[in-house]
């Protein structure tokens, strides 16, 4: 079923609100590469890189930032504390907003 | 923008001896999950770091008392809660936390903790529980379960594990939990819960071994293994200890046991005082 986009009302406060952003931090010659991460973000954010680290493995690389809800679950679930996550702070407007 | 220029330091580094990081653990090991939990939880509860003490006995997990930035001491194989009850009762005033493993505690260890239980003494236990020797090679251990292999049960194994946190809980302690290592926010909850109670307390955190205990009981990788753990894990509070066995089939996870009882350090220095007063009645006779 398609819903007409007429059925929803728009919050008046849309054009103020701006989501969150996430800033995921990723140090990769840190990484063992379990994997973790990259399977058990809800929102599947990560994936493997295609570029071997120090140790000889493929680190985690950010897929889609913007999917990021900041739920931190992949840094909780680290055992390395080679990943983690905040929210990003801009100011002067994040750069994929100017 | 490219990954490594906004590379920032990891929120945790502050609680980690960072010059030895990366540490030794294995790849998708769960001492690391599970130092990540301790540690979030200490940033949550905004501790006091210098008044927080973390003893370790030898494995593995062991290594954990030289990764944390704070007053630790790694001791003699089986002998964390000895020393952590001499730390408590000599200093009262610091959060005495033994982080170890299940050989550690239960084998060469055990009975250092039933009686600590018993006595409950004011020390929090958080127990990485891989169901081997990881440090060692791989030997079967008191949690090892029935028919596995390890390297000294290579036709599987024949003695009954322990069930840790029925011991825990049969023994005294009054705050008793399990997690799995991917349950990590209600390991960290309960973490927090457990350091903000008095009382000897036990956190069995089930834990992936995928270099050897998993790989040789054919268990796939480390993310095999998490999924594993959340699907046969059931979450259920206030469970009978007794009935939490863990079966092929099932992982009971929770908080079972949440009493209160007078801690051996509050009961001795009420005692210590009271006698203190009586000596000094008699003198002044
Ligand atoms: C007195 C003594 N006996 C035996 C050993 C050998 N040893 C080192 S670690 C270990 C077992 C550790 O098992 P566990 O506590 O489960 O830790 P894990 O390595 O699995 O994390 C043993 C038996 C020792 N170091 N000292
Ligand atoms: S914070 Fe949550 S949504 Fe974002 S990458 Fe990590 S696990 Fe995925
Ligand atoms: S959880 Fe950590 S160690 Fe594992 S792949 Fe992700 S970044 Fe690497
Ligand atoms: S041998 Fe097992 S317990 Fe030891 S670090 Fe490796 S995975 Fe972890
Ligand atoms: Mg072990």
């Amino acid at each position: 079923m398609v819903l007409s986009k007429k059925l929803w009302r728009t919050p008046l406060d849309t054009e103020k609100i701006s989501l969150p952003k996430a800033e995921i931090t990723i140090q990769p010659d840190l990484c063992k590469g379990c994997d973790f991460c990259i399977e058990f973000c809800p929102r599947k954010v990560l994936e493997k890189s295609d570029q071997l680290n120090k140790r000889g493995i493929y680190p985690p690389k950010v897929a889609d930032e913007s999917k990021c809800t900041i739920c931190g679950f992949c840094a909780a679930i680290c055992p390395d504390f080679a990943i983690s996550v905040t929210e990003k702070k801009c100011k002067e407007g994040c750069e994929d907003e100017k | 923008m490219k990954q490594t220029e906004r590379m920032t330091q990891h929120p945790l580094t502050k609680y980690l001896r960072s010059e030895r990081m990366p540490h030794i653990w294995c790849e998708g090991c769960g001492n690391g999950i599970l130092l990540n939990s301790f540690l979030t939880a200490l940033d949550e509860l905004k501790v006091d770091l210098d008044k927080i003490v973390v003893v370790s006995g030898i494995g593995c997990i062991g290594r954990a008392a030289g990764y944390v930035n704070v007053d630790s001491f790694h001791t003699t194989h089986g002998r964390a809660i000895a020393f952590a009850t001499g730390v408590k009762l000599a200093n009262p005033d610091l959060q005495v936390v033994v982080i170890s493993g299940d050989g550690d505690l239960f084998a060469i260890g055990g009975n250092h903790f039933i009686h600590a239980a018993r006595r409950n003494i004011d020390i929090k236990v958080i127990c990485a529980n891989n169901f081997n020797y990881g440090m060692t090679g791989g030997q079967y251990g008191p949690t090892t379960p029935l028919e596995a292999w390890t390297t000294t049960t290579p036709y599987g194994n024949i003695e009954h594990p322990f069930n840790l946190v029925h011991l825990a809980a049969a023994s005294g302690a009054v705050y008793v939990a399990r997690w799995t290592a991917l349950h990590v926010r209600r390991l960290k909850d309960s973490i927090k819960k457990s350091l903000q109670k008095e009382g000897f307390s036990f956190i069995e955190v089930i834990s992936p071994c995928p270099t050897i205990f998993d790989r040789y009981n054919k268990r796939g990788t480390a993310v095999d293994v998490m999924k594993w753990f959340k699907l046969i894990s059931n979450v259920k509070h206030g469970h009978d200890p007794a009935k939490t066995e863990i079966t092929k089939s099932q992982i009971m996870v929770g908080e079972f046991v949440d009493v209160e009882r007078p801690s051996y350090g509050r009961l001795l220095r009420d005692m210590t005082k009271k006698v203190q007063e009586k000596l000094k009645e008699k003198k002044a006779k």
